[in-house]
């Protein structure tokens, strides 16, 4: 049964996840509480997106529990996940919309494949949520022939168009002009607080995400390292936390993937 | 050879899940599936015509060549309905849909996974083998013996042109002989190849699409390999059914 009375909406216990050999998240634990919006900053390649898939159910965790509103979700159906993922908008980095459809017709998307709204409601739903990211004069544009931040305002005008309770953002700011940044940073904070909703955003742009997180985790070897919010990560006294938030290419983080010595390498005549 | 077996396994798991969602996907959204048969018929629709036609003109050439060698220049026209029906059509016709519908297949469900799209759609609770890869494979298997059937048709034609018109066989010892030597069991061995070719083909065409890695390298390799897995699938199969009913 789903429990819905706990604070948190995503709880995560133990988390164990490998790709090939490599340990990407390593005993992870933390919980996302509701109708806040909560960072999950770190590296480059630290498994951020991996998270975000397996909190969704798109990939198998290896060990540990994960629970979202209540359900384990690596111990649902297919059929049960496709339930769950009714109450998840999701912001892929790139958008992903669909290119054979219009703007308004990837917004009105999820309404036909599950819903026998009306052709007349539909429209007045899609153009609401479309006015909402300020796109209502897009809708008749292909997704070729939009801007970077206009294709995400649109899937965000997707992402939240089945009223979901739970909206992850993944890299919502990667790539974007100032101005469509703060579009999007304050499409994020309005969205979770008029919508009543919770919200995750994956990002590991530190400034921004500290303007509109209400809590923020930070991961570093396949682990929470520090949490908390961004006045307490700020001040925080972790030398990884200072380095990461303050953006020093030295210290405890290496820039360099792991690598057989340099010298080493450069010399030897095959790659290993 | 190990990787074949695998593939070969791989294949026939993902024709698992296409047949277990096929019903569904098709009667909740025929539309969809007409979409695509037209989209199937019609890129190939020119070049099979043409084909078609220098086929049937070439096989009116040799075949009168090699019929007047035994003074049967009258049979042309059941040699050259015979080959067809059994042979060329289909093998022609699934070679050719494979380079051009196999492959546009391939590339768009391709690209739909490198970009995220189909990743998407499951996170919007929507199973892409029901939206996206069902229809396109019964497009596919539908369009198949119609593409066949336009081929054989104008090949004929083809031959007619050659045989009657420039060789001088008289035009209705060649309808004549054509009619009463061609059985209907030969119509249906044609029909017979053209669905599984249309099967083999869409489903090899859907599988490289939707396996493929995620990148544009990716794309284009799984479209090479559509075109080069079908050809080989489609002559195999084609001994294999011949051998069986013959
Ligand atoms: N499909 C895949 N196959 C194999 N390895 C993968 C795959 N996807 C990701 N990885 C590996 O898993 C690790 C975590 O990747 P992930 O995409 O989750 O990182 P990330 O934190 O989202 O990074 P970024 O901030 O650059 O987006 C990386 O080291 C990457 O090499
Ligand atoms: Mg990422």
């Amino acid at each position: 049964m789903p429990d819905a009375t706990t604070d948190y909406i995503v709880e995560i216990e133990g988390l164990g996840f490998s790709r090939g050999d490599r340990p990407v998240l390593d005993d992870l634990s933390l919980g996302i509480r509701r109708g806040e919006v909560t960072a999950i900053m770190g590296p480059s390649g630290t498994g951020k997106t991996t998270l975000l898939r397996l909190i969704t159910g798109q990939l198998e965790p290896e060990r540990g529990d994960i629970r979202v509103d209540g359900r384990h979700v690596n111990r649902l159906s297919r059929r049960e996940l496709y339930e769950m993922r009714q109450d998840i908008g999701m912001l892929f980095q790139q958008g992903a919309l669909l290119t054979d459809y219009d703007v308004f017709e990837n917004v009105a998307f999820p309404l036909r494949e599950h819903t026998n709204l009306p052709e007349r409601l539909i429209r007045q739903v899609v153009l609401t949520k479309l006015h909402a990211v300020g796109l209502r004069g897009a809708a008749r544009m292909m997704p070729s022939e939009l801007s970077g931040g206009m294709a995400r305002r649109v899937a965000l005008a997707r992402a939240i168009v089945m009223d979901p309770k739970l909206l992850i953002y993944d890299e919502p700011f990667a790539g974007l002009d100032p101005i469509s940044l703060g579009v999007v940073l304050r499409l994020i904070r309005n969205m979770n607080d008029a919508l009543n909703i919770t919200s995750i955003v994956v990002s590991h742009d530190v400034l921004q995400t500290a303007a509109v997180a209400d809590r923020s985790f930070i991961l570093a070897d396949g682990k929470v390292v520090a949490s908390g919010s961004p006045e307490q990560l700020r001040t925080h006294d972790s030398g990884f936390v200072q380095q990461f938030m303050h953006g020093h290419a030295d210290g405890p983080v290496p820039f360099h993937y792991p690598a057989p010595d340099y010298a080493e390498h450069l010399l030897s005549r095959r790659e290993s | 050879m190990r990787e074949s077996i695998e593939k070969l396994g791989a294949v026939t798991l993902f024709f698992g899940r296409v047949l277990a969602a096929l019903p569904q996907a098709a009667l909740s959204r025929p539309g969809l599936v007409v979409a695509q048969i037209y989209n199937a018929g019609t890129v190939s629709l020119i070049l099979i015509m043409i084909c078609g036609f220098f086929v049937g003109m070439v096989l009116g050439l040799q075949g009168y060549d090699s019929l007047s060698r035994f003074s049967a220049e009258d049979s042309l026209g059941t040699l050259s309905a015979l080959s067809l029906f059994k042979e060329l059509g289909p093998v022609v016709t699934a070679l050719l849909f494979a380079g051009r519908a196999g492959t546009s297949m391939t590339s768009e469900i391709g690209l739909m996974r490198a970009t995220d799209q189909l990743s998407a759609m499951e996170m919007m609770a929507v199973d892409p083998v029901k939206r996206v890869v069902v229809p396109r494979f019964l497009g596919g298997v539908i369009a198949m013996p119609l593409l066949v059937a336009i081929f054989n048709a104008i090949g004929i034609t083809g031959t007619y042109a050659i045989g009657v018109s420039v060789m001088g066989v008289d035009s209705g010892v060649f309808w004549s002989q054509l009619l009463s030597t061609v059985d209907l069991s030969d119509v249906a061995e044609g029909i017979f190849k053209s669905v599984v070719f249309g099967v083999a083909a869409s489903l090899l065409a859907v599988f490289e699409g939707y396996t493929c890695t995620p990148t544009a390298e990716g794309v284009g390799a799984a479209t090479t390999r559509t075109v080069v897995e079908t050809a080989v699938s489609i002559l195999v199969l084609d001994y294999l059914i011949t051998a069986a009913l013959i």
